[in-house]
């Protein structure tokens, strides 16, 4: 019996905690039991149905046992595409039970899980916070091999990547595989200056300098930061907030990973120079839960921030203006990258997102004036007081200024991170990036465009093709259908199941593309799935479900051949309903032979 | 409070600033569906049902504030051929069987699915399992037929603020989930407003039942949405 008392009184008591609780709980126990949640309940005054509902809305929180080794496997397309099937086989067969079970004496549990950022060196897995990246089934072999014997996870990573995983506090075998440093967040970094610059001016004037330069927000939205700054700041109630997005969650994407890794004091002092535009006296961090093994590293940049008196009172000597910054970890929901959503989730609450207006900027994290921005853009911004407007807009389009961090994977010579200027082409990248006979390349992850040979010539630009940073390349003998049908099982999954076209119309669009994959279709079918993903794309409370039928409609558009070539183009009508099928196993029970002939109504 | 010009369909039309555009729709005298929405209960937005147009862009009515010279378009026929698929969306993906629901006659999404015409979904029934939870002393849950409005969640609550009806997962596998503990203890006054205040016959009370025979219920005789009750012909 686990004292769970004392969890929850580290925390205060504070239900806008109750992720943290929960997630002590399940590392201590491999899940959370009734005892803890009765107990969560009569502390945090919540009902025990309530403390349920956050537990199941996480992916890594469960109500059941998950083993004490738990094994979450990468089931993201990339991973399908580097063997994950042999490795998730390798995992069953040594571990003695199948994914989504645990082994009969509670040791090892296996679950796939959505894309972890490690694109670039896939399959992963995620075992008991510990990240294990380009797995194949010898390895898998051996690491439940050193779970039976009570191996620590830890002790489990022989090898380490490069740069900062090697450090102390990270020691971490990813790998940070940066192809190519751009001027903006890989140029020189004079750690303090841009702090320094900002406290200087006034903060209108640094919003005007962010605004000057036209950055656009990086996490895919594009919306532009310097607005976002003087709406937050114009607000006048009180305490106001500043958040960084690092849950991101795109499949495709591990830009912010590398940036986390590498840069922890660049993001952390764009932070700093947003608090002080905006008039925050507090930040969080929200650090996707993939990303855990990177928070102590992150604490410790902050405590020397502090040291440097760059976070804390009278930050660099000013008069007035104090700021820290505290992380928030999330539990593995993709939908919390969805600013409103990541705050209800930051607040200790599922991560629906929440209906806007009003704004963050209006009414954000604990209902004050917030300014949520992506790591990147952060990042971008930091540079811009440093060096300012006219140098980032010397880079790019006219309308999408400065550079962009291309998180690329799939089928080419150098997957990693590429920051490139705006404007550049597929076509130039896909050199760069050694694709020599890509089929199509997945623009922006699974809630981005699929786009064909055709369209390589196009930019990558807000006003052409927008991405906030996935980049996923397909050669010519992949089975497309394949990977639409995963990004499909992945907003199905991911949906947070709030309003019906979301929640009820990815299933009927994956359903109806299983009947023409299997051949049943014909040209109503086809009409039909544009027309249904259109409506969920209207209808949709978020951005998660506006998007989500991404994947069906931008390669009904621009790969309608391969839909063309499966289509019955004979035939009005097929019906979903196969008597054949249907019958199969009555006719196997029986040991008759079903007579399937075509009935004539006429 | 300033008083705000808009049309809906042509129809020009006055508010006062901070209505929602549900709300201004409904003093003007104007219907816009809604399902998820009840009187009294923050809006959620949850249904969509009550979707419109504004410069080409869509939006819940009830939880989208109006701003002045709106142009709003509620009766597009494209746009009420959406809400009628978010109808059928919503019989497909749970178990509704009209003719033995105690609910049949008070029920929105059955009277709704009357003002729009619908004779067959045009989508695949997903005939999911669901189970009826009846451990509750008062009342019980019959998930099929849950169309996840979150009424109950909004509308029922114990005195100190604790939520007795609460969701429970995401995606699909979504469900309303309810706090036996809490639940034990539902007066019957409760009770009755659960029920009342579920859209569908997910909230049920328990020993007692069809006390208004059906024929004579609420949308027996009276359409939901007023008129003649028809929306456009298919």
């Amino acid at each position: 019996m686990h004292n769970y008392q004392d969890i929850i009184n580290r925390h205060q008591k504070d239900p806008s905690r109750l992720l943290d609780i929960i997630r002590e709980i399940q590392t201590l126990s491999g899940h959370v039991p009734k005892e803890a949640i009765a107990e969560i309940a009569g502390q945090l005054k919540l009902s025990e149905a309530e403390v349920r509902g956050v537990v199941t809305f996480y992916h890594f929180f469960s109500l059941t046992p998950r083993g004490k080794y738990t094994v979450y496997l990468n089931s993201a397309v990339t991973s399908c595409m580097q063997g994950r099937a042999a490795v998730a086989r390798a995992f069953e067969v040594e571990a003695g039970c199948l994914f989504g079970d645990v082994t009969p004496d509670g040791l090892i549990g296996l679950f796939p899980t959505s894309c972890i950022g490690m694109n670039d060196q896939e399959p992963s897995a995620i075992i008991n916070g510990v990240v294990f990246t380009s797995l194949t089934p010898l390895k898998a072999g051996h690491l439940v091999r050193a779970m039976k014997t009570g191996r620590l996870v830890q002790d489990m990573v022989e090898e380490y990547g490069d740069g900062a995983n090697q450090s102390d506090l990270v020691r971490s075998m990813v790998s940070n595989n940066i192809r190519k440093k751009g001027p903006v967040i890989f140029g020189p970094f004079e750690p303090g200056l841009a702090v320094r610059k900002a406290v200087a001016r006034k903060p209108e004037d640094v919003i005007e300098e962010v605004k000057n330069a036209n950055l656009l927000g990086r996490g895919g939205a594009g919306f532009p930061a310097g607005l976002k700054w003087e709406f937050c700041r114009r607000e006048k109630t009180g305490q106001h907030y500043v958040v960084c997005n690092a849950d991101e969650g795109e499949p495709g994407t591990f830009k912010d990973r590398v940036i986390l890794t590498e840069l922890p004091r660049l993001i952390l002092e764009g932070m700093v120079v947003a608090g002080y535009a905006v008039g925050a006296a507090e930040g969080v961090l929200y650090l996707r839960s993939e990303y855990s093994y990177l928070k102590s590293h992150l604490e410790a940049v902050l405590e020397d921030m502090r040291r440097e008196n760059l976070l804390g009172k009278n930050i660099a000597g000013s008069a007035d203006f104090h700021f820290d910054v505290t992380i928030k970890l999330g539990a593995g929901a993709y939908v919390c990258g969805e600013e409103s959503a990541l705050l209800e989730s930051a607040e200790g609450r599922r991560g629906e997102p929440r209906n806007r207006p009003p704004f963050p900027v209006q009414i954000g994290y604990l209902d004050r004036p917030t300014t949520v921005n992506n790591v990147e853009t952060l990042c971008a911004a930091a540079k811009i007081i440093t060096h300012g407007a006219a140098w980032f807009k010397s880079m790019g389009t006219p309308k999408s200024s400065g550079t962009k961090l291309l998180s690329v994977s799939g089928d080419c010579e150098r997957p990693g991170l590429y920051e490139l200027e705006f404007g550049l082409t597929i076509q130039e990248l896909l050199d760069i990036a050694g694709a020599r006979d890509a089929f199509a390349v997945q623009v922006g992850g699974p809630s981005g465009t699929c786009i064909s040979r055709q369209d390589f010539r196009r930019k990558i630009a807000f006003e052409d093709l927008p991405t906030g940073g996935s980049i996923m390349i397909f050669g010519p003998w992949r089975n497309l259908f394949e990977i639409i049908d995963k990004f499909m099982d992945f907003f199905i999954e991911e949906s947070c199941g709030w309003c019906t076209p979301c929640r009820v119309g990815n299933s009927l669009l994956k359903e109806k593309l299983d009947k023409i994959r299997a051949g049943r279709g014909t040209r109503q079918d086809l009409r039909d799935l544009e027309a249904w993903g259109k409506l969920i794309r209207a209808m949709s409370r978020c951005g998660l479900g506006q998007t989500s039928p991404n994947p069906i409609l931008s390669t009904l558009q621009n790969f309608r051949e391969l839909y063309e070539a499966v289509i019955d183009r004979e035939k009005d009508f097929v019906s979903t309903f196969d008597l054949g099928e249907a019958t199969l196993g009555a006719a196997r029970l029986t040991q008759r032979q079903p007579i399937l002939e075509e009935t004539s109504h006429e | 409070m300033s008083e705000i010009t808009f049309t809906i369909d042509g129809k020009a039309c006055k508010a006062v600033h901070g209505q929602t555009i549900l709300e201004a729709a409904k003093t003007n005298g104007v219907y816009v569906p809604t399902l998820c929405h009840y009187e009294g209960l923050k809006p959620v937005g949850s249904c969509r049902i009550c979707t419109v147009r504004a410069s080409g862009r869509y939006m819940a009515a009830c939880t989208q504030f109006l701003s002045p010279g709106m142009v709003i378009e509620n009766m597009a026929p494209d746009l009420e051929d959406m809400r009628r698929a978010i109808i059928e969306m919503l019989f497909v993906e749970g178990n509704h069987m009209c003719p033995t629901c105690e609910k049949s006659g008070n029920c929105e999404l059955q009277a709704l699915a009357y003002r729009y015409q619908i004779m067959a979904p045009r989508f695949p029934f997903q005939f999911p399992l669901r189970t009826i939870e009846a451990s509750a002393p008062k009342i019980m849950l019959e998930h099929n037929r849950c169309i996840q409005c979150q009424r109950c969640v909004r509308a029922i609550q114990t005195k100190d603020g604790r939520k007795i009806f609460v969701p429970l997962n995401r995606s699909h596998k979504k469900k309303i989930g309810v706090d036996s503990r809490l639940a034990a203890e539902l007066t019957d006054e409760l009770a009755r407003k659960a029920m009342d205040t579920c859209p569908v016959g997910s909230i049920l009370r328990k020993e007692v039942g069809f006390a208004v025979p059906i024929g004579q219920r609420k949308f027996d005789h009276k359409p939901i949405g007023g008129g003649n009750g028809e929306g456009p012909a298919r």
